[in-house]
């Protein structure tokens, strides 16, 4: 050390002072930096553009009709119409996914990940299971209009919102398996170890520890799944979900669905005379569906803060 | 080492090695009844991979038994045998007997669940319930169907308490176990172990994770609780092995020179005095005095 001069020194701290606060030349990082961003912009001004186009017109129809709105019924005069038909629909499909495909889906996850070995026909069906995901709705409206409507006529009496539950049931439960297994695959091992090593059984370790581990993850998969069923119209055409007159709402009888009477009302030429077009009512109706979600999101992303609070220890 | 000196190691040893033979034979008839596990001829495949080869080996009541070796000897297989919870891997096969108190643990007919209530098990990573201090002890006694509250208070305390834990969380118990430190944690999951009043109890490298003074204080609670339990343990530091343990048996990994695949061997099992100061084997020799793993 005594060796070094002060000369010498000083050019080591010079060059180690220039190395260290050299500028970043690293142009292509830049570049995708401000595509990255783009990317975000794009997509807020979608989401901006969205709520603008569907808030606006829905806003003369609160003002005018208030809570008749929601209780009217589907009709020719856009003054006069409400979406009771449509959100009785959406409220028993909404309870069919609930009680149906989340309790089916959650348990078959729970079978593949926890119970289930690594054979040739296990990997087959986890294979089919992320094919069903990917098959387009319609399709599932015809496997709905053969085995609900036509085979199971007995239970569901028809073209019934029993049916219609049921087919939308069907339809997210590829997705619910899905997210839900990923999830519970997510749990860490050390977690049921501790579990086997005080004696508790497979179905105690997967109820106390791999199910509450795994619950933000199942719970965001499921809502994602009720949302989309929630706005599938698709399907509900094959069905036969009425777009016309429908007097009376029941279980047994002809039904409709928020995003069929938003379908059908979009397509509506205005009725002269009217103060408010079938434009406005429709947006209206979009407004009260993206309402829908939100309320089951907000759930969802409550439950999901306590499983998490637990998770962590905080 | 040179020739010479490796001589002079097998003379030193061969009396010794007749010393054991008559001292074991006196165990064996003294206190058989005293033989928690006799492990026979043990193998251990993961698909066609043997882990274990043709283990023997047998571990007495209230002592604490060390696995030392290198890494991928086997010796954590092996312990994962005790309480069966190699059951969890699939391609897992266990072949020749273990017995617990003369019941062959891979009978048909033994319940796995059963196993483990008896023979606890403390992980290399400190592993807690995402759950509150008192809700990670009182767990396995719940699970055995301990509902009233005093009762399980008083299950929480005397494990907490044996744990050497109690002290540092009698004001926090509502409080979540992973808001403890490192040596804390692995204390919790001794208590959680000890709650359901096992007989022995399977340590993996229980200290692996933690500092020298918590490593300290789990390895005075093993020589605490000795009394009551029977623990083997599983660790890489010889120092550990030789400062807690009565016994130790001595793994090593030998290479298959036609298939170059590894597997482990018993190689030595004996009091831990012995091991460490004037082992039978070779390997063991040179393993412990570090010339080797």
């Amino acid at each position: 050390m005594a060796l070094v001069s002060p000369s010498v020194r000083s050019t080591t701290q010079e060059r180690v002072r220039e190395g260290l606060t050299r500028r970043d030349r690293n142009v292509a990082g830049l570049v995708l930096q401000v595509l990255l961003l783009l990317a975000v912009l794009i997509t807020l001004l979608i989401l901006f553009t969205l709520i603008v186009r569907i808030l606006v017109p829905a806003v003369p129809v609160f003002r005018d009709r208030g809570f008749g709105f929601l209780t009217g019924t589907i009709g020719s005069d856009p003054d006069k119409v409400g979406i009771w038909p449509g959100l009785y629909g959406s409220f028993f499909i909404a309870l069919g996914i609930i009680v149906i495909a989340i309790p089916l889906g959650v348990a078959a996850a729970i079978y593949l990940e926890e119970y289930a070995t690594d054979t040739r026909v296990n990997r087959f069906v986890v294979v089919n299971i992320r094919n069903l995901a990917g098959v387009p709705a319609v399709i599932y409206g015809v496997l709905g209009l053969t085995i609900f409507v036509g085979w199971l006529d007995p239970i569901t009496q028809g073209k019934t919102v029993i049916a219609a539950a049921l087919t939308l049931a069907v339809l997210v439960l590829p997705i619910i398996i899905i997210t839900s297994s990923e999830a519970i695959r997510a749990v860490p091992q050390g977690l049921r170890d501790a579990g086997y090593g005080v004696g508790a059984s497979r179905w105690e370790v997967t109820r106390d520890h791999v199910l509450p581990y795994a619950a933000p993850g199942i719970l965001t998969g499921t809502v994602l799944s009720l949302a989309r069923a929630l706005g599938e119209a698709a399907p509900l055409i094959l069905i036969g979900a009425i777009t016309g007159l429908l007097p009376s709402t029941s279980l047994d009888g002809s039904f409709t669905a928020l995003p069929m009477t938003i379908y059908s009302w979009s397509s509506k030429a205005d009725v002269p005379g009217s103060v408010l077009g079938f434009e406005n009512v429709a947006a209206a109706a979009g407004v009260v569906l993206l309402v829908l979600v939100l309320f089951f999101n907000v759930i969802a992303v409550t439950l999901r803060t306590k499983y998490e609070r637990q998770r962590t220890g905080t | 080492m040179t020739e010479l000196e490796m001589s002079t190691v097998t003379e030193e040893t061969n009396p010794m090695r007749l010393e054991t033979k008559v001292d074991d034979a006196a165990e064996t008839t003294a206190d058989a009844q005293h033989h928690v596990f006799n492990v026979t001829d043990l193998n251990v495949y993961y698909g066609d991979f043997r882990a274990v080869q043709d283990a023997s080996l047998t571990i007495r009541q209230h002592e604490i038994t060390a696995f030392i070796g290198p890494s991928g000897c086997g010796k954590t297989t092996m312990l994962r045998c005790f309480n069966r919870m190699n059951d969890f891997i699939e391609t897992a096969r266990v072949e020749g007997s273990i017995t617990y108190h003369g019941v062959d643990l891979y009978d048909p007919a033994v319940n796995a669940t059963e196993v483990r209530r008896r023979i606890g098990m403390v992980f290399q990573k400190p592993n807690p319930f995402p759950k509150s201090i008192y809700d990670n002890v009182a767990y396995g006694p719940r699970l055995l169907g301990v509902k009233k509250k005093a009762e399980l208070d008083e299950v929480v305390e005397r494990s907490l308490k044996g744990a050497a834990l109690w002290e540092e969380v009698k004001g926090r118990l509502k409080a979540s176990g992973l808001g403890l430190s490192g040596g804390q944690q692995q204390r919790l999951c001794i208590a959680r172990a000890i709650a359901v009043d096992p007989e022995v109890i399977l340590m993996d490298e229980p200290c692996s994770a933690l500092d020298p003074i918590a490593t300290a204080r789990i390895e005075d609670l093993m020589q605490e609780i000795k009394s009551k339990f029977t623990i083997i343990i599983v660790t890489h530091n010889m120092q550990q092995a030789a400062r807690v343990s009565d016994r130790t048996a001595f793994f090593t990994t030998e290479v298959n020179p036609d298939s170059d695949r590894r597997t482990g061997r018993l190689v030595e099992f004996d009091r831990t005095k012995k091991m460490f100061s004037n082992p039978n084997d070779q390997r063991t020799e040179q393993y412990v005095t570090g010339r080797f793993g």
